[in-house]
């Protein structure tokens, strides 16, 4: 399967990563490389076989149900990346809030 | 005597119990080293101050009779993909810019706990993805061996900062993880050992991730004894990851020295592959012959899946990859790129904040999880992962290790097969069977090349039987007798190391 | 019931189905140590894994494996003991790990029904297609500042339910009827608090239109609606303006819709609006959850007497109508409330108590049946002192405000202000002899014939004695003395 520009560009917003227009052949080349090379795989015969979901053979593990964590707002935010915190937020531990630009719903 | 940070971690250890040095000396010698050995870039982030208040705490507590361990003590290196306490932590990347984690992981912390000295962290593939330490955003990291006219060589990848800090004579051991041979790799270009457990031995809490059912930390050292001792250190079970095992930390040099006599060691046959490097496969053989010199029994096996693992790992680990790194949104931590929208801002940020191999995987692994293509790449993939396990099982009702190359060829120069993906992969062939069996594997440096290259062979054991693989390891290092050192460390003057 | 808009082209059914999200009763988050409590400042109730930091891994919240469990059993559904967690992936500003977990192809629950109970005491029954569990998001406040939205993730790793109907409702009523039904199960179940204010439970409302005997048509998806009567408001919108679109020509584009409750109406969501492709995959830091049927049987055991049941039972030994069994069983509280003043005592009075009296005063006071000032076995004691005559039934609903009120009980009331019935035949003829002898004229009247003028004299005989006499005796004396 080849890759074309157009799933480039819509693989690249689903990933919300953004490419510059002039790399988008060379990208398509690459990924169409890669690919290629792993649709080998369609030779193997699968039926009947199980999608491996883990190597580790045990059982779930499992937490109780109590309050172990939270009450660290200051180490939550402390590499919030706004060079203009939100109100609250420079006090740590009272709260404060992450931002990103404004969503319109 | 040796050059303190030339010592083994056992001698090391013996050294201090002996109070021949202190932990303080020791620690004062290797930070010496990564200054002299700067233009190795092994590290991308030296933590001096840290090192030297652990060392004395170390030295302090040995001096009350309370010494933690054949750990405490010995100085470390930390891949920089391990979230360290109040310590850049970078995993490699430019979106990780400033990341200070107000967490220690679990692994970095065991050690803590036994008494390691951290000495810095160390260079790495960007999120681990490469398999020649060319993908940091801190650059490359140089092999301490020098190809044919003083060439400068990768160490291998991922984890080659902490293989080019441990070959080169910077610190005794060093910590990295392995997805598809991280370890193992670089271990054998940098002429060490590489060890990596099997998958839910160590704590993957508070490793940045890069493909959660494959990624593995394991340590880096001049010995197989010292990869036991570290490995001890670095294991047991940790209720925060759940796909950490409940296993108890087993003695892992329970069987060091004591041979391999009636050990039974397969010889996979679809390892030898079309165009192998004459030498690479003539040190397989004498590797079997070793064995056998010692008493071993080599049978030859077959794990027919082999030649699908490589392409089954390049889905897999792409697709995990990409939801792992989806967090990396420019919001909570790391490189923010503004933006006038919300997507606006996350795609000029992953844009930015991504280098081209992190992006080309990151793609991938979106494109084989979407719709419509879900079944025939991810599905198609995990189903031969099974088959891949299920290969290994049945080998191991005949065998108990299985020895075979751990790379298809020795270092080669800084740029090369930069330009061709898939090329790069292959690095990872003879290494990456495993990582998808989940199963525990170990380089040992075996030999050399035409250009005097250091050259690995590869063991691999059954799920949590690290303590046979030690052993065979051991059997392995010690018919090798592999005492070949890099080079002088190129032009910058030398500090006081010794 | 039938609700069909009728247009141009014949009459329209409308094809509705629900996706409830109810937030687990639970102290910790999902995957957390985080606490779930409602309320408190942005950012306080986070781990490191909440957040989504480097390195950060989820560990499953055993008790809201069990709290999911009872509830498949609460809805008579199947229980798988094999199910598996999944990535659901896509970027957004309350998202942080740039993926939810949640189960997609194997849920912990499969089918079950839930039966509804109709106004006019018939019942329906509605398929659940699914339950299975995953994680909240956190919270945006876009209206703090010009240029940016906050993030709280507060709520990010809750647990929630989503409950997934069939498409088996075909009216706003019923599918009100059915979210308060859900609502009922869950808090019998006491696995979701049902507060739909606090966001506790909201819903995903499916709706398409079709004539009658028709396949499906194209549905659009109004997304997180959180009251009752929102869900209906929307449905009856959002079915009329499919109806024009097609009666007009035009077609319905499958979309998400958000539901404006200030005008009533629905419309697209701008954000979210590229194309969805989730790229769902099990996650590989989560093992699959495998159940024992020992641990499914064990919960089976502490499931309580359910509003079916309960419902059955009070029309069987209280001969109660199906509507008022219906409606005493929709809250748990207030069918143990009943319960507890029905037994041994009129059952139809206990009914008129409840939900007459005892229901009025209480949505005065603002207040849940668990707080009444009036705890059921006080109003059973009212009950009884109207039963053996102590006081009269005008009497007992003054009593039952001064309950109300004070807290006191019925009898403490009834004896302080001295309120018991006169049921002297002599005391009070002695009242009844005085009246007559004060009002000649209106006795006159009354031999005359005016019959009416009795009842003006009961009147006069019961302010007299200030409303304490049996009134059935004052009217038996005034009678045989008038009519002499
Ligand atoms: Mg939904
Ligand atoms: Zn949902």
């Amino acid at each position: 399967m080849s890759l074309d520009k157009d799933t480039i560009r819509k693989i690249a917003f689903l990933a919300r990563i953004r490419v510059p227009e002039d790399a988008l052949d060379g990208l398509a080349g690459e990924l169409s490389n890669i690919i290629g090379w792993v649709e080998q795989l369609n030779e193997v015969d699968t039926e009947g076989v199980e999608p491996m979901t883990s190597v580790a053979d045990m059982d779930w593990p499992r937490r109780d149900d109590e309050i172990t964590d939270g009450g660290r707002a200051q180490d939550i935010l402390a590499n919030a990346t706004d060079p203009e915190p939100a109100p609250g937020g420079e006090d740590g531990n009272g709260g404060g809030f992450f931002t990103v630009p404004k969503v319109v719903e | 005597m040796t050059a303190f940070p030339e010592l083994s971690i056992a001698a090391a250890g013996k050294g201090l119990e002996a109070g021949d040095f202190t932990a303080e000396e020791l620690t004062r010698a290797c930070i010496e080293a990564l200054e002299s050995g700067r233009d190795l870039n092994a590290f991308i982030t030296e933590t001096p101050d840290i090192a030297l208040d652990r060392a004395k705490a170390s030295d302090a507590r040995r001096a009350d009779g309370r010494a933690a361990g054949p750990m405490d003590g010995i100085p470390i290196a930390i891949k920089d993909l391990f979230c360290t306490e109040g310590v850049l932590t970078t995993a490699g990347s430019h979106i990780l810019d400033g990341f200070t984690p107000a967490y220690e992981s679990t692994v970095s912390a065991n050690l803590k706990d036994s008494g390691a000295v951290m000495l810095g962290k160390t260079n790495l593939d960007e999120f681990a993805m490469g398999s020649a330490n060319v993908t940091s955003y801190y650059g490359p990291v140089k092999n301490p061996w020098k190809g044919p006219g003083g060439k400068d060589l990768v160490p291998g990848g991922s984890s080659g900062g902490s293989a080019a800090a441990v070959a080169g004579g910077l610190c005794p051991g060093a910590i990295g993880t392995d997805t598809g041979g991280s370890i193992r790799q670089p271990a054998s270009f940098c002429g060490i050992v590489g060890m990596k457990p099997t998958y839910g031995r160590c704590s993957r809490w508070g490793i940045v991730a890069f493909a959660s059912s494959l990624d593995q930390a394991g340590p880096l050292t001049r010995t197989v004894e010292d990869a036991a001792i570290m490995l001890g250190a670095m294991a047991g079970h940790d209720a925060k990851d759940s796909t950490s095992a409940p296993i108890d930390v087993a003695d892992f040099s329970a069987g060091l020295g004591e041979g391999v006599k009636g050990m039974k060691v397969g010889i996979p046959k679809e390892y030898t592959l079309d165009g192998m490097p004459a030498e690479v496969e003539a040190l397989w053989r004498q590797g079997m012959d070793w064995l056998k010199g010692q008493g071993a029994e080599c049978i030859d096996v077959s794990l027919p899946h082999t030649k699908y693992a490589l392409p089954a790992y390049y889905i897999v680990a792409p697709a995990e990859a990409s939801s792992n790194l989806a967090r990396y949104d420019g919001v909570r931590y790391g490189l923010r790129v503004e933006g006038s929208t919300l997507d606006d801002m996350y795609e000029a940020t992953r844009g930015e904040g991504f280098g081209d191999e992190v992006r080309r995987r990151v793609l991938i692994g979106t494109y084989v999880l979407s719709a419509g293509y879900y079944d025939a790449y991810y599905r198609q993939a995990q189903k031969v992962r099974t088959l891949i396990a299920r290969d290994f099982t049945e080998a191991f009702e005949q065998v108990d290790v299985l020895l075979t190359p751990t790379a298809p060829s020795a270092a080669f120069a800084i740029g090369e097969k930069m330009d061709d993906p898939v090329a790069m992969y292959l690095n990872d062939v003879f290494t990456v069977p495993a990582s998808m069996a989940g199963l525990p594997a170990i380089s040992v440096p075996a030999g050399l090349d035409g250009d005097g290259l250091p050259l690995g062979l590869h063991l691999i054991a059954k799920p949590f039987d690290e303590v046979t693989l030690f052993r065979a390891a051991s059997a392995l290092e010690q018919a090798a007798g592999f005492d070949a050192k890099p080079g002088a460390r190129p032009s910058t003057p030398q500090g006081g190391a010794s | 019931m039938t609700y069909l808009i009728s247009g141009e082209s014949g009459d329209w059914e409308v094809v509705i189905g629900l996706e409830i999200h109810a937030q687990i009763v639970s102290e910790a988050k999902l995957f957390s140590g985080a606490a779930t409590a409602f309320g408190a400042a942005p950012n306080t109730q986070v781990s490191l894994v909440d957040a989504a930091m480097p390195g950060m891994l989820p560990v499953i919240n055993e008790h809201c494996v069990a709290q999911a469990v009872k509830t498949g059993l609460g809805l008579k559904a199947k229980i798988n003991l094999h199910s598996v967690f999944e990535r659901k992936n896509y970027f957004y500003a309350d998202l942080p790990q740039g993926y939810q977990i949640s189960q997609y192809a194997e849920p912990i629950v499969g089918e079950g029904t839930v039966i509804l109970d109709m106004p006019d005491g018939e019942t329906r029954e509605i398929g659940i297609e699914r339950l299975h569990m995953e994680q909240d998001a956190g919270k945006s406040l876009h209206d703090q500042d010009p240029k940016r939205s906050f993030i709280d993730l507060n709520r990010s790793g809750i647990a929630l339910m989503e409950i997934v109907s069939k498409p088996d409702l075909r009216t706003p009523e019923e599918a009100g009827i059915y979210l308060r039904k859900i609502r009922t199960i869950l808090r019998y179940l006491h696995t979701c608090d049902g507060n739909m204010e606090e966001g506790s439970m909201r819903a995903d409302v499916n709706v398409s239109v079709r004539h009658p005997g028709e396949d499906l048509r194209t549905r659009t998806e109004i997304k997180n609606v959180n009251s009752v009567r929102f869900v209906m408001q929307a449905i009856e919108y959002e079915a009329e303006r499919q109806v024009e679109a097609y009666e007009s020509g035009e077609d319905v584009v499958q979309e998400t819709r958000q539901f404006d409750s200030t005008k009533g109406e629905t419309r697209p969501m701008r954000a979210k609006e590229f194309a969805h492709d989730y790229r769902y995959f099990p996650d590989p830091d989560l093992l699959p959850l495998v159940l024992s049927q020992d641990l499914v049987d064990h919960i089976a055991t502490l499931i309580p007497e359910m509003p079916d049941e309960i419902k059955q039972r009070f029309m069987a030994d209280f001969g109660l109508s199906a509507n008022d069994s219906g409606v005493l069983v929709a809250d748990m509280d207030t069918a143990d409330y009943f319960e507890e003043v029905a037994n041994g005592r009129d059952p139809k009075q206990a009914v008129n108590w409840v939900t007459g009296n005892l229901f009025g005063a209480l949505k005065k006071a603002g207040l849940p049946i668990a707080e009444s000032p009036v705890p059921p076995e006080s109003l059973g004691e009212l009950l009884d002192l109207v039963e053996d005559g102590t006081i009269s039934g005008r009497m007992a609903k003054e009593v039952f405000e001064e309950m109300m009120a004070t807290g006191k009980d019925a009898a403490d009331i009834v004896e302080e202000q001295g309120l018991e019935q006169i049921t002297d035949g002599a005391e009070i003829e002695a009242f009844v002899d005085r009246v007559i002898a004060e009002n000649q004229d209106q006795a006159a009247d009354v031999r005359n014939g005016k019959e009416k003028t009795i009842g003006w004299f009961v009147g006069q005989v019961m302010q007299a004695t200030g409303g304490k006499a049996n009134p059935k005796m004052v009217n038996e004396l005034l009678r045989k003395k008038l009519s002499g």
